[in-house]
């Protein structure tokens, strides 16, 4: 007989190194194998159809599953305390298909009007070209997402940090107002990551990531994962697209067959399978080389945030210091609550000088990496009303926290002083160049 | 409302899954795109012995079916339950009858009352939880689809 595995709850550290890996049988080896593989050779017919049929959990081609991916999926599904993830080429493929498996034409989507500039092209745009209709709404007032619910909505969506306003998302009454209304809550944690704030401990239903930043968290791999905590009713007659018989899978009722594992699987075997979007085994694996390290990494990043921050909030020629980890910040209640570890290590601030003051800013300072990235083991300065928000108008930038003299930082994982120090330099050079009293406030 | 946990412990569960061979399915489906029928599937092509009990139907995955437990004309390990959380504490009746080794209740098969027939009979309960998943978190491939197992060991795979 086997032998019976003790239960323990295993703590945070444990898990970002163990969960979703048991060493391989074949070989032993202890690294996580790199699977790069597109197919699998099946037993026998019996067992191919079996796997096709999802009547067995089997690896059919590595567009739909990879043992590689499948690990890194396990690992941040245990890390979020969900039933279980998918992966995706990226953040925005990942946030594309978890909306895509839930959604049909006339549906309704309410979202935080705070986010991330792709995330904002891609609701605005490309659900819009689906025929899906959207709300923007201050993610700070609760009032305004009840406001919003129409009877086509489908779902609440926005980030435990937004990007790059710092607001902080008050995740628990905005999923019980979803759930009062029969929707999921999905939280976009890539700020986060699971070592800051789990969503789904809170009431979120699904957490997306993109893998990219801190998870990965060396700047090397394009990646995202959905995850899902498993315990939504997608049977409570909202959801026909989720429920009813599916057209796509010979008639299968995914949440009536596979219950807790129901959207999971549907994500998997027909957005993922029609739509593409495929992690990369090489890229899961980097992925996992990074997760062995997140809790070490995350709080160096946020000790390092709120010292950059401080200095910052102190220095003349910034202003509007978004750092939600500030103890002067209008989030600083929801900090305590839901990330007592740290508020992250992204925020931005408004250079004085505007536009002009931004960018000078950014020629100037010879440390900080200028680049459209963030979570990366090394600081990230850009400028987003030039760059990543580039697309929104007026009062989208204004919605989504931007100013014109707006810079984003990702604070990394160098000796603070120098980070410091090269901002000190860089503010004294734009003091510098510009007449007297030109920068100031 | 009743506390699931203790019929959903990590160890009665493993000891059951390893312990049994026989496994009577009630309520068992002969629609393929049904639960029970994936279940049965799955756990036929595990090696277990599937019994389907099911009085509409007469073969069930190439087994005959059987209108009630107490009709089994051989030992059962386990009591697999599909049906309504109603009908639930007369199975459990049957189950302690007919000497089975573990009631076994599906997603949202929940009744207290069965619960406790059970374990003054003598067999582990397990509740709200599948069989299928169950058997593919601890034995089978359930983590190549990138679902939480929630296992963390270090010891070396056996072959699955």
């Amino acid at each position: 007989m086997r032998r019976v595995e003790q239960d323990h709850g295993f703590g945070f550290e444990t898990r970002q190194l163990h969960a979703g890996q048991r060493p391989e049988p074949n070989t032993g080896a202890r690294a996580v194998p790199i699977f790069q593989t597109t197919s699998y050779v099946f037993e026998d017919p019996e067992s191919a159809a079996a796997y096709f049929n999802l009547q067995e959990y089997g690896n059919t081609y590595s567009r739909i599953m990879n043992p590689t991916v499948a690990v890194f999926e396990e690992r941040v599904a245990n890390l979020e305390g969900g039933s279980g993830a998918v992966a995706f080429a990226s953040g925005i493929a990942a946030q594309a298909a978890a909306l895509f498996t839930m959604l049909q034409p006339g549906d309704h989507v309410v979202s935080s009007a705070a986010l991330y500039g792709g995330t904002v092209n891609q609701f605005k745009h490309l659900l819009r070209k689906m025929s899906v209709e959207l709300t923007w709404v201050d993610p700070d007032d609760l009032d305004a997402w009840r406001r919003a619910i129409r009877p086509n909505t489908k779902a609440f969506f926005g980030e435990t940090i937004g990007n790059p306003g710092g607001n902080v998302l008050d995740i628990e009454a905005v999923a019980s107002l979803a759930h009062e209304h029969d929707l999921p809550l999905i939280v976009d944690n890539t700020f986060a990551t699971p070592y800051l704030c789990r969503p789904i401990e809170w009431g979120a239903d699904i957490v997306i990531h993109s893998a990219t930043k801190f998870i990965g968290g060396h700047g090397t791999s394009i990646g995202g994962v959905v995850v899902e905590a498993g315990t939504f009713n997608w049977s409570n007659g909202r959801f026909p697209v989720v429920a009813d018989p599916s057209p796509a899978y010979h008639g299968l009722q995914f949440h009536e067959t596979f219950g807790t594992y129901g959207y999971l699987m549907k994500l998997r075997a027909e957005t993922l399978r029609d739509l593409g979007g495929t992690l990369a085994p090489l890229n899961a694996f980097l992925f996992l080389q990074g997760l062995e390290t997140l809790s070490l990494r995350m709080e160096r990043h946020v000790a390092n945030a709120r010292l950059v921050a401080e200095f910052l909030e102190a220095h003349e020629l910034a202003s509007n210091v978004t750092y939600p980890g500030l103890p002067g910040s209008k989030y600083w209640p929801l900090v305590d609550k839901y990330l007592s570890r740290g508020a992250g290590a992204v925020f931005s601030f408004d250079c004085a000088g505007g536009r002009e003051g931004g960018q000078d800013l950014i020629r100037t300072v010879t440390l900080w990496s200028h680049l459209a990235n963030v979570g990366d083991a090394k600081s990230l300065i850009i400028h987003p009303a030039s760059t990543t928000h580039r697309q929104l108008s007026d009062d989208e930038l204004r919605a989504a926290g931007v100013a014109p003299g707006t810079v984003r930082l990702s604070v990394g994982l160098e000796s603070v002083e120098d980070l410091i120090w090269d901002l000190e330099q860089g503010f004294a050079a734009l003091a510098a160049s510009t007449e007297k009293g030109a920068v100031a406030r | 409302m009743i506390d699931l946990t203790s019929y959903q412990d990590p160890l009665t569960i493993q000891r059951v899954l390893y312990a049994s061979q026989t496994i009577a399915i009630v309520g068992l489906s002969k629609k393929e795109l049904r639960a029970s029928y994936f279940v049965g599937y799955y756990l036929k092509r595990h090696g277990y012995h599937v019994i389907p009990v099911n009085p509409r139907e007469t073969k069930i995955l190439d087994e005959t079916s059987y209108p009630s437990l107490s009709e089994v004309p051989e030992p059962v390990d386990i009591v697999d339950v599909f049906r309504a959380p109603e009908a639930l504490p007369g199975i459990a009746r049957e189950a302690v009858a007919i000497g089975a080794s573990a009631l076994w209740c599906q997603f949202g098969v929940v009744n207290e009352e069965a619960a406790r027939i059970g374990t003054d009979g003598g067999l582990p309960v397990i509740m709200d939880r599948c069989l299928k998943v169950e058997h593919a978190r601890y034995i089978g491939r359930m983590h190549w689809l990138g679902f939480n197992t929630q296992r963390i060991t270090a010891v070396r795979g056996g072959l699955q």
